[in-house]
């Protein structure tokens, strides 16, 4: 892009940092917690995807918008990150399948940018110093007005923000006729979930964040899929009960992302904050049943405990992260119930972890026939 | 799988002399795996015939074996050494072919031997084009509609069935050799013919042509347990139909959509795990149609390449160093990131900035040659760079080529006439990415472009941005009027101050001193495999115009070393050998060492060779910023060739030290007429000559000198357009060429001694002391340049009293030159008389040679005798040869159909092989003697 015509935007941190840079998207100004994603395609579907909601994000990959957007690469109806920072915004684009240029979709949907940034010094920074809140504006350039704006901006630990992305209403996807009936909390669920379980010969009813379980077995599903989604996963009271209750139903149940933390904590297990996350599209796991490793795609800034779940009697560890060891999935000994921390469904990212919708769709068949 | 403790000692072969299509990348990848071995205790034993490698030296191995690449050879080293198993994979095609010939004769067998990091079944599926197609088929993946064909009346046939264009595939050859596009039916039987003469099984593949598709590459590594991994997606700019080897290629891919990404890892990791059972690295080709995205296979090479050296310098994963840890059953999650220490080894590596690689041509030196591009890979070096955009990474890039150009065009080379240039986007040649940026100057519209080359729009609109932002600057009169912001955005975008100037037509001194007044200066970022996830103590940097710098100058004392840019005729492999030890040295010395250079092929460049190095062109802009940023004690040109060489008088004009010999003397010794002044007061004779500024000028100098002589160009490298003329009519013909060519540019007119013998001698002074590190006698008579003679060491036919005179010369000049460091010094012998050619105050081709023949550590004491900390007398030298050392040139003709196979004055060599002889009964010899004559020119 041409940036010598442009206007002017500002991006404060909360540790005081300023950075200039030009404005793209909607003229504007936006606040969230500053996070950084490393994968190197897949933008449009990272932007969409709800788990982001409250973030403001940055792409280290530094042309973001070579290939526009494409209607069939959005992972839900918006673009959920509430901000974008990145290195050089290309308006030009190049890509027979796309639809527009990333520069007008972010207009359209009304997201506020920056660009022109260096990019790899945010992340340093946030490597260092952890995640903090920011604000990008692209009409206000009184820096006092903005550092106000910035230390009023919510923290996203405490934060509940998965009812503000589900769906409002229920809603099926699939064929009627599956006697694969997967009953799926919504706490804002990415498409490409869903299209793995359908791929799969299921059928979903997907229900808004805050239905109990009553409401859910009316649907007679053979199985739950508890969805992934953002903010604190332990302010999330409802469905920390929700996720007890499936469990206890004694069907298969399969979480990932935030759906994972909720049945970690169902299950006494507790969640933190983190430093700053793990997010893109390269992260190494292992599979410590089989002892194969996978590359996933991850989105998340809660992790739960491996301490605690090693003392569980009841959980076992079946996914390890070998860069940190941190807990990349679980099952109960006694339930058929697992979960994992990544995000299997990839959009974007490796389909190294597809299996497990096999095995989710397995469990299911294999219960059913006992 | 844990580390396999019963292999105990490995033998890797290597890939022989540099060829075109397979050059140095392959010492960087046989010294990575034999480092990343013996970290493991084990006992690397080395055969490679090239003894201007890394790997082939004492610091890279237990046990080194100069010997031609053959089964007996192989069989000789098992027979004196116990050796566990052979990694055949970091060797290029050359060593695979090799251990698979031993299979055959069952050599491995009954040695006990055990194959590593290879499937030999799997080598003969993805080296058989026919069997590749048909496995491709049942994996479910897209391939092109082709028949194999081995005769000319099959070949027909398959061509009436597949239609034009269509492309023609021999087997089991390197480097696209024989293969090309038919684009109409007139040109098949040539093409064919030339296809089937070309496969060593008489067999190609006849396939429809994929023109204009997207080509991409993928670096993979997999373990025993099936993990596999992809190290790098490498997009090629140039599109499906032109080598990529010889393509301008980015990375990360910038035109890919995840969608189409995944389906292509997906298909690539499917495809490397469907070839039997090894470890180790593979790399995959793949061509996308643009306007769904399907995705057909090319090929499949389960072995380390070309791409994957260049994926192991553009992402920071050492691919050969972790594939010779897995061939010894290593698993990837056993393995820590090199980069980050802390890390998993099984991960992708994420990129935050841009790589471009851009090939180097040396058209020049093969007359005739067809220089337009296709499926046959012409170029015989390349260049990476690094950048925080496109077109900055594409712009230094530019710079890097030394071709005297500063960036992509916006200097004087532009082409000015539409229709040449749109002639040269339709048939693509060496300079083509040059006349994309013209044509948009002139206003032809990106979609023609794009229609002409066919290449992806983004990065048409990426140049064209480019002349957006000249526009921009053509509207400022003067340096000083640009404001900071766009001057910024200006560098931001690659262009260099020579640019700048030559827009504005100022003096590009000027445009420097605006640009410092401004404060603008580049920063430099790590390269660290993460994108900055993960803390990373690496010191990999390059330059770019961001806030944050990330290099922070030590406080030690450090010694910068100048590598000699991309390979080229004349200029390769051997000065990667001198940084290394260089480099080695300096830090033996207690300093901290700087390495620069911009050629991924090199070991020099490996992130742990150097104490800190920086991936940036050898031009004067970028060098001048890294010295200003770390103050180095000194640094040193004399290990980088020419190219280091020349930039000896910017150094010394900035008042930085020079290591080693003073600028001065090098320029003494450069500067042809006062050489000969400086040999004439020292009483050493040298060949009539004389130089011209026009075509009268130089008849009238070469009748003074008398026919037959030598007309060449000042300052070129390789003998470049050198002539040997035996009449007015010749020499102005040749004068007239030159002129046209290099304009600005005198010609050396040098007495050309008939029958003369060559030879040369390499040696190091300290001040008080010289040593002759050897003497080599050419086997060809004068009149073969240099590089492309076989020579002898030490000298086999020279008279005594010939020897001692040159020796006596040799150390005149060293002194009287006040030489501290390298010399070489070129002889002429005509009836034992000694006449000095010339003189080079730097490493030579040579000196890696003499090195490894003698198994003497030249490099080692000629830097620590540069920089001073040590004297010969330090030194206790113990030359190690029985019988004599020949030096044998390699030609790469077979990718020039139509060139002259003839030598002269010019080189064309682009490798060389050792071969050691007893005595002069030797056959291999006698052979090299009774042809001695045979490729003259005259």
């Amino acid at each position: 892009m041409n940036i010598s015509n442009s206007k002017k935007a500002f991006l404060l941190l909360e540790d005081g940092s300023i950075y200039e840079g030009f404005a793209a998207g909607r003229i504007g100004t936006t606040t969230g917690e500053i996070c950084f994603n490393t994968g190197m395609t897949g933008y449009q579907e990272i932007f969409t995807d709800p788990s982001y909601y409250g973030q403001v994000m940055v792409n280290t990959n530094v042309h973001i918008g070579n290939y526009g957007v494409a209607n069939d690469d959005e992972e839900s109806e918006d673009i959920q990150i509430s901000g974008l920072v990145c290195r050089n915004l290309n308006s030009g684009y190049s890509r027979p399948l796309a639809s527009e240029s990333l520069q007008d979709y972010l207009e359209q949907n009304g997201i506020v940018c920056i660009h022109n940034i260096d990019t790899r010094e945010i992340v340093r920074k946030v490597r260092e110093k952890g995640a903090m809140n920011c604000i990008i504006s692209s009409e206000e350039h009184s820096l006092d007005s903005l550092k106000d704006q910035l230390s009023n901006a919510p923290k996203m630990e405490g934060r509940e923000l998965a009812s503000q992305v589900s769906t409002r209403e229920a809603y099926s996807l699939g064929n009627p006729n599956s006697d694969i009936r997967i009953a799926v909390l919504d706490f804002g669920t990415k498409r490409n979930i869903l299209n793995c379980l359908v791929d799969r010969g299921a059928y979903l009813k997907v229900f808004p964040a805050k239905t109990d379980l009553s409401e859910l077995v009316k649907f007679n599903p053979d199985g739950y899929f508890l969805s992934n989604g953002p903010g604190d996963p332990a302010a999330m009271e409802y469905a920390i009960s929700t996720a007890k209750d499936v469990i206890e139903t004694e069907k298969p149940v399969f979480g990932i992302c935030l759906g994972h933390q909720l049945i970690a904590l169902s299950q006494g297990i507790s969640t933190h904050k983190m430093h700053h996350g793990h997010r893109g599209a390269n992260h190494p796991v292992k599979n410590v049943i089989t002892g194969k490793c996978e590359v996933t795609s991850q989105n998340h800034g809660f992790g739960i405990s491996l301490k605690e779940l090693q003392n569980a009697n009841h959980v076992r560890l079946t996914h390890l992260n070998l860069n940190d060891d941190s807990v990349e999935g679980l099952e109960l000994k006694n339930n058929p119930v697992f979960s994992v921390q990544f995000h299997p469904e990839a959009a974007p990212g490796p389909h190294d972890s597809r299996y497990l919708f096999d095995q989710f769709i397995d469990l299911i068949k294999k219960q059913k026939n006992n | 799988m844990p580390k396999n403790t019963q292999i105990k000692s490995i033998l890797i072969i290597g890939s022989g002399p540099i060829i075109i299509g397979q050059a140095c990348e392959f010492d960087y990848s046989g010294t990575q795996a034999s480092r990343s071995l013996r970290e493991e205790g084990i006992e690397v034993t080395l055969i490679n015939s090239n003894p201007a490698t890394i790997m082939t030296d004492k610091v890279t191995a237990d046990h080194i074996y100069l010997l031609p690449l053959t089964v007996e050879s192989l069989r000789q080293i098992l027979t004196e050494r116990h050796i566990d198993a052979v990694l055949p994979t970091m060797g290029g095609q050359t060593a695979l072919n090799l251990a698979i010939e031993a299979d055959q004769q069952g050599l491995w067998e009954e040695f006990d031997v055990e194959m590593i990091g290879v499937d030999v079944n799997a080598i003969e599926l993805t080296e058989n084009r026919e069997k590749f197609r048909q496995h491709m088929i049942k994996l479910g993946m897209g391939v092109a509609p082709s028949y194999i064909a081995n005769s000319f009346l099959e070949g027909k046939e398959a061509a009436q069935k597949i239609g034009f264009p269509l492309v023609i595939r021999p087997s089991y050859t390197l480097g696209g050799t024989g293969g090309g596009f038919v684009m109409h039916p007139e040109e098949f039987d040539a093409a064919l013919r030339r296809g089937l003469t070309a496969s060593p099984t008489h067999e190609v593949l006849v396939e429809k042509a994929v023109l204009g598709w997207k080509e991409y590459e993928l670096e993979l590594l997999r373990d025993n347990n099936d993990n596999v991994v992809i190290i790098c997606t490498v997009e090629n700019m140039d599109p499906m139909g032109i080598h990529t080897g010889d393509s301008i290629t980015v990375a990360p891919a910038m035109t890919l959509s995840d969608t189409a990404f995944q389906r292509m890892r997906d298909a690539a990791i499917l495809m490397m795990r469907s070839l039997g059972k090894f470890a180790g690295g593979c790399n995959v080709q793949f061509a996308v149609n643009p306007e769904n995205e399907d995705i057909i296979a090319i090929e499949i090479n389960p072995r380390v390449s070309r791409s994957s050296a260049l994926a192991s310098k553009a992402t920071g994963y050492p691919i050969a160093k972790i594939a010779a840890k897995l061939a010894i059953g290593y698993n990837l999650d056993e393995l820590k990131n090199q980069i980050t220490k802390t890390t998993s080894a099984y991960f992708e590596p994420s990129l935050d900035y841009v790589i471009v690689k851009m090939p180097r041509w040396n058209f020049e030196k093969f007359y005739g040659a067809d220089r337009t591009l296709g499926l046959q890979m012409k170029s015989v070096g390349e260049v990476m760079s690094i950048g925080r955009s496109f077109t900055e990474a594409l712009q230094k890039a530019c710079q890097s080529q030394e071709n005297n150009r500063s960036g992509l065009g916006a200097d004087k080379k532009e082409w000015i006439k539409t229709e040449d240039i749109l002639g040269r986007l339709d048939k693509a040649s060496d300079d083509r990415v040059y006349r994309i940026k013209d044509a948009l100057r002139l206003g032809v519209p990106e979609r023609t472009v794009h229609k002409l080359t066919r290449i992806d729009p983004w990065y048409i609109s990426q140049i064209k941005d480019l002349i957006k932002l000249e526009d921009n600057l053509m509207r400022y009169n003067i340096p000083d009027e640009i404001p900071r912001e766009f001057y910024v955005e200006l560098k931001k975008n690659g262009y260099s101050d020579a640019q700048i100037a030559w827009i504005m037509r100022v003096d590009e001194s000027a445009v420097t001193k605006a640009r410092k007044n401004l404060g603008i200066k580049r920063t430099y970022k790590m390269v660290d495999t993460c994108a900055a996830e993960f803390r990373a103590e690496t010191p990999y940097f390059y330059s770019t115009f961001d806030g944050e710098n990330e290099s922070i100058p030590s406080d030690k004392s450090k010694i910068v070393v100048l590598g000699s840019g991309p390979n080229r005729i004349g200029q390769g492999i051997e000065f990667d050998y001198c940084c290394v030890h260089g480099l080695l040295a300096i830090k033996e010395e207690g300093f901290e060492s700087i390495m620069i250079n911009c050629n991924p092929e090199t070991v020099s460049t490996d992130f742990d060779v150097a104490d800190k190095l920086y991936f940036e062109p050898i031009f004067w802009e970028h060098l001048e910023e890294i010295i200003d940023h770390e103050k180095p004690e000194g640094v040193i040109v004399q290990l980088g060739g020419q190219t280091a060489l020349k930039l000896a008088e910017k150094l010394d004009k900035k008042g930085v030290k020079i290591i080693g010999t003073s600028y001065e003397n090098m320029d003494l010794a450069e500067d042809r007429g006062r050489f000969s002044d400086l040999l004439k007061e020292l009483g050493i004779p040298y060949p009539k000559y004389g130089t011209a500024v026009d075509a009268d000028e130089a008849i009238k100098v070469a009748n003074q000198v008398s026919y037959p002589v030598l007309v060449r160009p000042s300052y070129v490298l390789g003998g470049q357009r050198m002539r040997i003329v035996i009449n007015d009519e010749e020499l102005e013909r040749h004068v007239l060429k030159i002129f046209k060519h290099m304009p600005d540019n005198k010609v050396l007119i040098d007495q050309f001694l008939e029958r003369a013998k060559e030879a040369e001698i390499d040696a190091i002074c300290d001040g008080e002391e010289v040593l002759i590190m050897g003497i080599m006698e050419h086997i060809e008579p004068a009149g073969i340049h240099s590089g492309d003679s076989s020579a002898v060491l030490p000298p086999y036919s020279l008279s005594e009293k010939a020897i001692e005179t040159m020796i006596e010369y040799a150390k005149k000049l060293a002194f009287a030159l006040d030489i501290r460091g390298l010399i070489n010094i070129q002889f002429a012998i005509k009836d034992d008389h000694v006449f000095v050619i010339e003189a080079n105050p730097r490493a030579s081709r040579t000196t890696p040679f003499i090195a490894k023949a003698y198994e003497v550590p030249f490099l080692n004491i000629a830097t620590k005798v540069m920089m001073g900390t040590k004297k010969l007398k330090d030194f206790k030298i113990e030359k190690k040869l029985e019988g004599y050392a020949i030096k044998v040139p390699v030609f790469s003709f077979e990718k020039f159909p139509n060139v002259d196979m003839q030598l002269g004055p010019e080189m064309k060599s682009t490798g060389e092989a050792i071969r050691f002889i007893k005595n002069l009964k030797d056959p291999f010899f006698r052979e090299l003697d009774r042809n001695r004559s045979m490729y003259l020119t005259r």
